[in-house]
């Protein structure tokens, strides 16, 4: 039954009873009574006409809805009535509801939705453990053997994220792209959504060279014209024909971003290393049973090949674990400041309507007198309620989807590359029913809250007090606990901020071994058939780097094959020469740069000299070593002149001509590791990065830099040109810590003054409630002084037991996110000590206002008031 | 008073008994509100005054379970009003209902009567 057929229904019971009593009235008149004496006799007759509408309505049964509706415009009123009351309920609770709502929307498309793969929790990623750390590249045949020996996968295959250089009408263009076995989307069980997949034995060294494209290249590269299967295109100089194209929701976090998907030839190299595993488990087969079965190939593996094989031991992740673990922490610590902050909202909107139900109780004692039933009074407040939690949430919906917009924009590009799964992000269906619980959960809490505010007894004894409540105790004693909690709150979301903000800079303060300002860059890769050998490697280079160091405004330049601050991959083994095979494996990582580089990072040299610039391969074979390179393999000793050979057989042996303080070459936060640093005119490239130092503002040198490269040879592939300050802000280990610092930090200042606002507002209420015990105190002689303390004491109280909790909370909540604090404990005493202090003194001076109106209060007015 | 004495006059109706008057009276032809607690007075000589209070409610469940239909038309006295009308479905019921109450008077009587 719709509003209209009801007010339909209506207006017509009301023309039916007044056509009666007009009948009545005619045949009074026409039995010779006067028209007004018909009348009121008629009237009289009838009865109470709205009692009766009414009772007549009840027989329609609908006075349900209509009674709903009925309190919703009377709940719609009374919000109305006072707009600051209803705005800043309506405000704090859209602000906790958006909060919760965006970061579960997070939540939600990084660890609840599965993966879009077919039973994605049988996946595991497969990795071989080096020295160096456990997530590191398995070579092929170490692969192949692994797939063959395994009794615990149904599948196994690998991956690699590679960028194709593709030959373009422009030259030489970088393209990311992935080379996998044959077998691997199968396993994933993707099917392309147009042509085939890679068939099993495509993959043989024979066979001509096929591509898949991602959706999005499909779209982005080709219009998505379904002709491109067949077609041919040049990457790495080979040719590669186009058989299929992916599904839109397909991605593979790992190997992303990836436009071509391509196979790898197998080869032979047991110790190149430079694949990543993807296994199915076997049905009825654990993560843990398949671990240990895995783990004894790679032991038979490495007592099969001693040479290759030492210390390689097999390791395993649950290929989710990969995709989602470092995002796991920073989005269950931000869910929990998000729900924190939501609880604080919460408090806060229900003691406004404690206050509330308390100055409308004699508006509500005076409603119940007049016969309105305990139900339908306390109706009106759940209705109040429920129309508060459903304009809140509504507008925390809007409010949220905003939210998750600009959080996805402040993550860096390459690091959503790496998140594809964050792609789907939105209001998803879940997200929706995740914000109508937290409306429904609000709703019930408001309901409620003033609920306990009624008993029957009370509106007799509310209209007898005269509306001055001295019942007010229990309730502001209920008030108090509702601020201890809410102080207590905020204190555990600024400690926790306070120790991200320290754990923050001392992550970007950490000594990563160079001076990052002032340094541009870009990856170059040149073509392989113009720049294929040594000579023409080493005078690319000098080319490069002789006009770079030509341009206005560069102090000098460098070039590397690997930038530092990424991952710790390039790595390599080492023997010692001149002494004897002890067949112990030592593995460093190995980076061949120009002698300028070392100096252009302003590196700290330990002991001994740089390369020299013409230091080529007709030179004897110099190597500059890291400090912790030097305390591990040459404790005691002083390494310089020592020599130390890459092969086995130590036919090219290189002597040891410097140390260097260690340049943090993987993650910021990871601790220092070995490497040594070759000349690269000793050992030639075509790809490169090229780095110049500058005096002026080094991101408006990148334009020059990338023409001046560009200059030499236009065909080369340039890309991913940056600053050496941008890397380190870009880096996921900063983005990882900023974020949880800054949406943290953002919780933790609403939460701040969310708490003082609550504690205002009790405090506020109750000097109103005592205005006429403090001027009895005041009359009798009472100082302002002391009327100060009383109240001040009173909050003191409720401040330092906020305080307090907060704190031993704050340090169990710090020691739960210990993941997230670089160099900083959970226990932090100069971060826990300032917050505490910051929020005792916000909560004081939020205190001091009421409390100075009390004591400036005059106490003859003060008696007088009500 | 007229008023006062009809009240003082006025017979309790049971419960129940106040549909069957009402579909009796419809089928002497459609009437509205007025005519059907004017036709129930006058037929009982003045002695039942149906109270608005009951009629209405009344009136409005009849429609409801379809024993009645309901329809605005002009009075003789040329007065818009809402007339109701008997359905099939109310003339069963009037017959079960008068069946009920026969029944009833009949065990009433013979209760009163016993010796």
């Amino acid at each position: 039954m719709s509003l209209f057929q009801i007010f339909r229904r209506k207006t017509e019971l009301k023309e039916e009873l007044e056509a009666h009593l007009k009948m009545a009235t005619s045949d009074r008149v026409a039995r010779g009574e006067s028209p007004t004496e018909a009348r009121q006799s008629a009237l009289r007759e009838f009865g109470n006409v709205p009692l009766i509408a009414d009772v007549t309505r009840e027989r329609w049964g609908w006075l349900r809805l209509e009674r709903l509706t009925q309190d919703l415009r009377f709940a719609a009123r009374q919000l109305r009535r006072s707009p600051a009351f209803a705005l800043t309920a309506i405000f704090v609770l859209a602000l906790g509801i958006a909060a919760c709502v965006a970061i579960f929307a997070f939540v939600d498309a990084a660890l609840i939705k599965p993966l879009p793969y077919q039973a994605p929790k049988q996946l595991v990623m497969l990795f071989e453990s080096i020295p160096l750390g456990p997530r590191f590249h398995l070579s092929y045949p170490d692969y192949l053997d692994w797939k063959h020996e395994n009794k615990v996968f149904t599948s196994l295959d690998v991956f690699a994220p590679y960028g194709f250089m593709m030959n373009t009408p422009d030259g030489l263009r970088q393209t990311d792209g992935a080379r996998v076995s044959a077998g691997f989307f199968r396993a994933l069980g993707v099917a392309p959504i147009l042509g085939r997949d890679f068939y099993d034995g495509e993959d043989r060294p024979e066979a001509p060279r096929t591509a898949l494209l991602s959706f999005a290249a499909w779209q982005k590269r080709y219009g998505g014209n379904p002709k491109i299967l067949g077609q041919t295109l040049i990457l790495d100089g080979d040719p590669y024909t186009v058989i299929g194209v992916l599904p839109r929701d397909f991605n593979f976090a790992p190997a992303e971003p990836a436009d071509f998907w391509a196979l790898m030839k197998p080869n032979t190299c047991r110790g190149c290393h430079g694949l990543f595993g993807v296994a199915r488990l076997r049905h009825g087969v654990t993560f843990a049973a398949a671990f240990p079965d895995i783990t004894t190939i790679a032991k038979n593996l490495e007592k099969q090949y001693p040479d290759s094989n030492r210390d390689q031991a097999a390791y395993m992740l649950p290929l989710t674990e990969v995709i989602v673990g470092d995002i796991q922490p920073i989005l269950l610590v931000a869910l929990s400041g998000a729900g924190l902050l939501m609880l604080i909202a919460a408090i806060n909107v229900s003691s406004l309507l404690l206050v509330r139900a308390e100055s409308l109780r004699r508006e509500t004692a005076i409603r119940g007198a007049l016969g309105a039933s305990r139900g339908r009074l306390v109706a009106q407040f759940v209705t109040e309620g429920l129309l508060l939690a459903a304009i809140g949430c509504s507008l925390g919906i809007v409010l949220a989807q905003q939210g998750m917009h600009l959080l996805t924009q402040l993550i860096p590009k390459d690091m959503r590359a790496s998140m594809p799964f964050l792609v789907g992000l939105g209001l998803s269906a879940r997200v929706i029913a995740f914000a109508f619980m937290l409306a429904v959960m609000a709703a019930a809490l408001f309901a409620f809250i003033p609920l306990g505010r009624f008993r029957a007894t009370e509106i007799r004894e509310s209209l007898l007090e005269g509306g001055r409540a001295s019942a007010g105790t229990t309730w502001r004693k209920f008030g108090s606990n509702l601020v201890v909690i809410e102080l207590a709150t905020a204190m555990v979301l600024l400690a926790g901020a306070g120790l991200l903000a320290k754990g923050l800079y001392r992550l970007l303060h950490t000594d990563i071994g160079m001076v990052p300002d002032h340094i541009a860059m870009v990856h170059v890769q040149a073509q392989d058939e113009k720049y294929g050998k040594p000579e023409q490697q080493v005078n690319l280079v000098r080319e490069i780097l002789h006009r770079v160091s030509a341009l206005p405004g560069v102090k000098s330049a460098g070039i590397t094959t690997k930038l530092p601050i990424e991952d710790a991959d390039w790595t390599t083994d080492f023997v010692y020469v001149g002494r004897p095979n002890d067949g112990v494996h030592r593995e460093v990582a190995i980076r061949f740069v120009t002698a300028g580089y070392l100096t252009t990072l302003k590196t700290q040299l330990l002991g001994g000299r740089y390369f020299r610039d013409d230091e080529d391969a007709a030179e004897p074979f110099v190597v500059v070593i890291n400090h912790a390179m030097a305390r591990q393999y040459f404790p005691g000793e002083d390494p310089v002149g020592k020599q130390i050979a890459l092969d086995v057989d130590t036919k090219h042996p290189m002597s040891i001509v410097g140390v260097i303080d260690d340049i943090q070459e993987g993650q910021l936060d990871a601790a220092p590791r070995g490497a040594m640093y070759l000349p690269l005119y000793q050992h030639p490239s075509d790809g490169f990065v090229v780095l110049a130092r500058t005096a002026q503002d080094e991101s408006s040198l990148i334009p020059s830099l990338t023409s001046t490269i560009r200059s030499v040879d236009s065909a080369m592939a340039l890309y991913e040109p940056m600053t050496m300050a941008q890397k380190i802000h870009d880096a996921p280990e900063t983005y990882l810590h900023r974020s949880s610092a800054w949406l943290v930090g953002g919780f933790a200042i609403i939460a701040l003054f969310l708490g003082v606002v609550g504690l205002y507002g009790i405090v506020s209420y109750s000097v109103g409630q005592r205005t006429r015990e403090i001027g009895v105190r005041m009359a009798l002689g009472a100082q302002r002084g002391s009327i100060y303390l009383m109240i001040l004491s009173e909050s003191g109280r409720l401040i330092a037991i906020g305080v307090a909790m907060g704190l031993v909370a704050a340090v169990t909540a710090a020691s739960l996110m210990r993941k997230l604090l670089f160099g900083v404990h959970a226990w932090d005493a100069t971060t826990l000590i300032a917050v505490g202090l910051l929020l005792a003194a916000a909560s004081l001076l939020a205190s001091f206002l009421p409390a100075r109106r009390a004591a400036s209060m005059n106490p003859t007015e003060a008696l007088r008031a009500e | 008073m007229p008023a006062k004495n009809t009240y003082q006059n006025r017979i309790d109706l049971l419960q129940g008994t106040l549909d069957m008057l009402i579909l009796k009276t419809l089928q002497w032809g459609e009437q509205h509100g007025y005519g059907i607690s004017h036709a129930i007075r006058t037929t009982s000589g003045e002695a039942l005054q149906v109270e608005t209070g009951s009629l209405y409610p009344a009136l409005h469940r009849l429609e409801r379970q379809r024993w009645m239909t309901a329809e605005w038309k002009q009075s003789d006295s040329n007065q818009r009003a809402k007339f109701y009308k008997i359905t099939k479905l109310g003339k069963q019921q009037l017959s079960s209902d008068y069946e009920r109450w026969g029944k009833m008077v009949a065990t009433i009587e013979q209760i009163m009567t016993a010796e």
